[in-house]
């Protein structure tokens, strides 16, 4: 029996496909990845059948299940718009540094009396800053104030937005431009918790409220 | 490993012109090809694609007590979240004290799956009505027939019917948001249109006492 002869060529492959291949997904995942902005809690938010995706201008009020009230504002001219109201009312006083930073910021959540203690904390370490949140009681009714402000700060940037829409030539609704108000809560928040944040939103005659959920199949029946 | 292999470089040139270096012109492409998986493995491993989706809720307008009594509602439904629990009722609360046509009013329990005493199954057959006309509707919506505009108004028209169920929402202070979102979720599947979250009426608290 003759042996198997083995082929002498260099056992070189060219990788050269695969090569193109892995840097086209690469460049997939990097143009089509999205970073979520460092959130100070994490929440689990329950799931619905809904397909309503969250709306642009909003402000979000965030309920971790501890009851711990946290807010964001999307809008970085309307936040500052807000924070400087919230600075002159309650006296409280930041540099223009922190009043820059907080506009880009996303969701916080601390009393007045901690907000230059909270910014003037390194960024990566304000998730674990010992804070109870916003204060929601009604007789320190700090989100009440913060939502008030940011409703108005938001209205008017979206106004502006949609001037600015309309000398575009396109036909923008009116509708797409308004803030919309976005309450976010964990699974193992307690309702009678929510419902004080949500008490907040109508005392403003903020009745239109959205939750934040993820998203399931819709049952076939 | 990953090279490219230059083919042969031009022999056909005239003899007496100056060659370039003929060495081999392989590079080494491993680096590169490990840093391009790394970049690959990250952005695979951190990219979110599922935005996340909002579930609207319209809550009712915070009113002024003025001592008036709250208008009867026709063809109500009473849910009342307690820690996991579920409970409903039918039309109004009549209190032991005060029975009714159908004697005093028994909360029963559901439950959120899809089987025997699932609200999703109570609801479809309360809301027959709506669920019927909805997917007439929708054919309708379908078939381009009538507008978006259109749907949206019928659809509104046909939830506030006498024959579409209204659904009241009361939670106790051990009821978690999950139940509370889970049931406005069934509500929506079954397009029970009316719903309002409420407070528990002194009498229903005690009977939710009694219950637990």
């Amino acid at each position: 029996m003759p042996k198997i002869k083995m082929p002498k060529g260099s056992p070189t492959i060219d990788m050269t496909p695969m090569v193109d291949l892995a840097f086209l997904l690469v460049t997939f995942f990097m143009l089509t990845a999205s970073f979520r902005n460092a959130e100070p809690v994490t929440v689990e938010t329950p799931s619905s059948i809904s397909d309503k995706i969250i709306p642009k201008n909003v402000l979000m009020v965030t309920l971790d299940r501890d009851g711990r009230v946290f807010f964001n504002l999307t809008d970085p001219e309307a936040r500052k718009e807000m924070l400087n109201n919230m600075l002159s009312k309650y006296k409280v006083s930041l540099n223009n540094e922190q009043i820059e930073e907080f506009s880009f910021m996303s969701t916080f959540g601390c009393t007045m009396q901690e907000l230059p203690a909270y910014m003037s904390t390194e960024a990566a370490k304000r998730a674990s800053f010992p804070t109870k949140g916003i204060p929601t009681d009604s007789t320190k009714n700090e989100l009440l104030d913060w939502l008030s402000f940011a409703a108005t700060a938001a209205g008017n940037s979206g106004r502006t937005a949609f001037e600015a829409a309309k000398l575009k030539g396109v036909q923008p609704k009116m509708e797409d431009f308004k803030p919309k108000f976005v309450v976010r809560v964990d699974s193992k928040t307690l309702y009678k918790d929510a419902a004080t944040v949500i008490d907040v939103f109508r005392e403003l005659n903020l009745n239109n409220l959205n939750f934040v959920t993820s998203a399931e199949a819709i049952p076939v029946n | 490993m990953a090279q490219i292999v230059e083919s042969g470089g031009g022999d056909h040139g005239k003899k007496g012109k100056k060659r370039a270096k003929k060495g081999s012109t392989h590079v080494d492409m491993t680096p590169m090809v490990d840093l391009a998986f790394l970049l690959l493995t990250f952005f695979v491993l951190t990219s979110t694609f599922s935005k996340p989706k909002v579930m609207p809720l319209n809550y009712p307008a915070k009113k002024i007590d003025d001592g008036k009594k709250a208008p009867r509602v026709n063809n109500a439904a009473t849910f009342i979240l307690s820690g996991d629990k579920v409970y409903y009722y039918r039309n109004e609360f009549y209190p032991k004290s005060k029975p009714g046509p159908n004697g005093p009013t028994v909360f029963e329990e559901a439950n959120f799956g899809s089987g025997e005493n699932s609200v999703r199954k109570l609801l479809a057959s309360w809301n027959e009505y709506v669920i019927k006309n909805k997917v007439a509707l929708d054919k309708q919506l379908d078939k381009k027939q009538i507008a978006d505009t259109t749907y949206d108004r019928k659809l509104n028209e046909l939830t506030v019917k006498r024959e579409a169920v209204k659904v009241l929402i009361k939670t106790d202070d051990k009821a978690l948001c999950k139940s509370f979102i889970d049931l406005v979720d069934e509500l929506k599947i079954a397009s029970v249109g009316v719903i309002a979250p409420t407070d528990l009426s002194p009498g229903e608290k005690e009977l939710l006492k009694e219950k637990n």
